[in-house]
């Protein structure tokens, strides 16, 4: 293992990695998906590292996404979700953080409805901390499995035009995708009623598609967001009907692309509003694959946090 | 009481525009005499305050006590120990405690424990509406009568234009201010920083500056309609200031107060979650700071004020989107304005000293804000070129949640007196 941990103590933002600690990721990531592949499906990189799955908001694809990747690198793993737990009495997120710490574990990985509680917890224990998705700020490991996909698809990620569609506002997704897409020289773009678009949003890099027909001309790839049932409630869009209307990434629109697009959506889909099933079953849609990346892409994040060489098949480490 | 003679200092009265190098005495709680060699009583105490600022106490119209309620984070007792270290001799406490000070029940509780308590001069802020529910009008006339000095239901707005409307005709009876916390809830609520790119990047939901400016606007029409007097607190945006500007130009009574923090600090203080930098209104963009100091230099906002709000440190310890607004600015609010108002040549020492003790004074008819003899004996003496640090465990507040902990700033009390005795010394 090296002295030297390739991508600091803890991965809680794209915004705060490099572009070389980008491809550090995507590139220890590849010799990761052959593991997933074999009948015994485990090697032994994590032996007797302890690793605390920390989720305080409802997940299934993120969540035992990161339990196969631990598994599967043969790391001891606890999930904890927050109801049944003593979050549901009222503790606070530190005190539940020192406390599992004070078991002597090495790292958490952590989901939570509150943007920068994986930073909060990063900067108040020892030991890594791996963001899950932190309220509308980031998702790493999702960003870095989207890229992974798009790299696969494309061979390159520079000079990709890729556009992210749909509630980009209150996307931990999209920020993530953002950050991690320009900073690799991809041309991003972001397309949705600009009720749902985060102010300044341009600041970061990306060019403003007011409408879906533009992007779909425009991408080479289209990342669609879900859209969050209850934004009609809170007055962000009128109706569902309406924003698939105008909105959605419909069989029709699609087939008026000037070339064959790559489709990805992060799930849970709402089929029959930002996507429909047409597109999302169609041969274009790669979210099946985006799944399966993610696992390589989190044993990749977790084996370099824990410190491995980024060369990891040369270190001992490929034998199970 | 020994009469106080403080020789040979800079006395600055912006009360009189007077700038000279004077003696002041004081007996019996009042100015005796300002001027040159003014003598010695008999039994003089005699301070040498040669190379330091003599000036009227420093007042505060928009502190946050948090007596009765939640004596865990202040005090009236530390509250008004904070002030005077920071060179206040009188404050205003706003009436959002628990239970509120919506009755002269309350007025009177607060009076008695700043009496108790004698550091600074506490001066009540009543309740606009009952429980600052927003439903029924406080009974004014019974608070006034009880001591208090103005109206606010500040840490929410009035929600209604109409019971703004009533409040500023009825406040009229009486010649006192309604003080106004100006945030439209429907723009502002679940909002945790400044909408912007900060906000944008880190995910936090933002409060547009249109949540402040929306009311600053609604406000100064009622003012136009009623005649009553409006104070704007905490002014934090570049349209703000804009509005006050022609609002006053047309001759509407309109005042307004900005706070240290909205003139030294922007939004990417919130960067790497910092609870600290959370506030209400938030911490907005270098162009609203910069139009806050020209307000300030061009008299569009009156007065400095801190809006001193005191929290545990375990609440700040949180998740930003749970954390509490607020921080304290007592003890920090001269060194800063110094720093970010005089040291950048915005304002001269004498009149950042009129917008903290003489204009704030006016606004709120206190007794306070000059050296005119025969006034109230409450002066602060300032070292203007010292140097230091800011260490929070060092203050005499009962909390420590400043985004300003180990900023260097320029000047600070030295001495504080409240009614001709020593309130506050500091010591090497």
């Amino acid at each position: 293992m090296a002295d030297v941990p390739a991508l600091g103590k803890d991965l809680t933002a794209l915004e705060h990695l490099t572009a070389g600690q980008l491809r550090l990721i995507l590139d220890t990531a590849e010799p990761f998906k052959e593991v997933s592949e074999r009948q015994i499906k485990k090697v032994p990189a994590l032996r007797g590292r302890t690793i605390v799955n920390l989720f305080f908001e409802a997940s299934t694809r993120t969540r035992i996404s990161f339990e196969f990747a631990e598994k599967r690198l043969s790391a001891d793993t606890v999930s904890i979700a927050s109801s049944g737990s003593s979050v549901s009495k009222g503790e606070t997120l530190v005190d539940t953080a020192r406390n599992l710490e004070a078991m002597r574990i090495d790292m958490v990985v952590i989901r939570h409805h509150a943007s920068g509680s994986a930073e909060f917890l990063g900067n108040r224990i020892r030991s890594n901390v791996i963001n899950a998705g932190d309220g509308k700020h980031e998702h790493p490991t999702q960003g870095l499995l989207d890229i992974l996909t798009l790299r696969d698809k494309f061979g390159r990620i520079e000079g990709l035009k890729v556009a992210i569609c749909g509630d980009v506002l209150h996307s931990r997704v999209a920020r993530s995708n953002i950050w991690g897409l320009t900073k690799l020289g991809a041309e991003v773009a972001v397309c949705g009623p600009a009720s749902l678009l985060p102010r300044n949003v341009e600041e970061l890099g990306v060019t403003v598609i007011p409408r879906i027909e533009d992007a779909i001309a425009w991408a080479d790839a289209l990342n669609v967001l879900r859209l969050q049932l209850e934004r009609m409630q809170s007055g962000f869009i009128p109706s569902l009907r309406e924003y698939n209307r105008v909105f959605g990434l419909t069989v029709d629109r699609l087939e008026r692309a000037p070339k064959d697009l790559v489709i990805m959506h992060p799930g849970p889909m709402n089929r029959g509003v930002e996507i429909d099933s047409g597109v999302a079953d169609g041969p274009h849609s790669v979210i099946l694959p985006q799944v399966t990346n993610g696992v390589a892409v989190r044993m990749a994040v977790l084996y370099l946090l824990a410190g491995g060489s980024p060369d990891w098949s040369q270190q001992g480490g490929g034998e199970a | 009481m020994r009469p106080l003679l403080l020789k040979g200092g800079r006395v600055i009265d912006p009360s009189r525009n007077a700038d000279d190098v004077a003696d002041v005495l004081l007996e019996d709680g009042r100015i005796a005499a300002v001027g040159r060699n003014v003598g010695t009583p008999d039994g003089a105490e005699v301070l040498d305050v040669q190379g330091r600022v003599v000036a009227p106490g420093l007042v505060d119209v928009h502190v946050h006590l948090r007596e009765p309620g939640q004596e865990d984070l202040e005090t009236i007792a530390t509250g008004s120990a904070s002030a005077v270290a920071g060179g206040f001799t009188s404050i205003c406490a706003m009436p959002n405690t628990d239970p509120v000070c919506d009755n002269q029940g309350v007025v009177g509780f607060v009076i008695a424990q700043a009496q108790r308590a004698a550091k600074a001069r506490v001066y009540p802020i009543g309740a606009v509406t009952l429980g600052q529910k927003g439903q029924q009008l406080a009974e004014f006339g019974e608070l006034v009568g009880a001591g208090a000095v103005a109206v606010s239901d500040d840490g929410k707005p009035v929600a209604t234009a109409h019971m703004m409307r009533t409040a500023l005709e009825y406040a009229r009876t009486f010649g006192i201010p309604v003080a106004d916390h100006c945030e439209d809830m429907s723009l502002a609520t679940g909002g945790a920083m400044h909408e912007g790119i900060v906000s944008t990047r880190m995910g936090l939901k933002g409060i547009p500056a249109a949540a402040e400016e929306v009311m600053v606007a609604r406000d100064i029409l009622l003012a136009e309609l009623t005649g009553g007097h409006v104070h704007l607190c905490h002014m934090s945006t570049r349209g703000s200031v804009e509005l006050i500007r022609r609002a006053k130009e047309r001759g509407i009574r309109v005042t307004a107060e900005a706070c240290p923090h909205h003139f030294s600090l922007t939004h990417e203080a919130c960067v790497g979650y910092n609870t600290n930098a959370k506030m209400n209104p938030p911490l907005r963009e270098a162009e609203d700071v910069d139009a806050i100091r020209e307000g300030l230099k061009d008299g569009t906002i009156d007065c400095v004020a801190t809006d001193h709000a005191p929290h545990h440190y375990d609440a700040k310890e949180r998740e930003f989107d749970d954390a509490p607004n607020g921080i304290i600015g007592l003890e920090t609010a001269l060194g800063l304005s110094i720093t970010e108002l005089v040291g950048r040549g915005l304002l001269t020492l004498p009149q950042l000293l009129y917008r903290m003790s003489t204009a704030p004074a006016r606004i709120f008819n206190l007794p306070a804000g000059t050296l005119a003899t025969g006034a109230p004996a409450d002066l602060v003496v300032i070292d203007p070129g010292v140097k230091w640090t800011v260490q929070p465990e060092t203050f005499l507040s009962k909390s420590r949640n400043t985004p300003f902990a180990g900023r260097e700033l320029t000047g600070r009390a030295e001495l504080t007196i409240v009614r001709g005795q020593v309130a506050f010394r500091r010591t090497p």
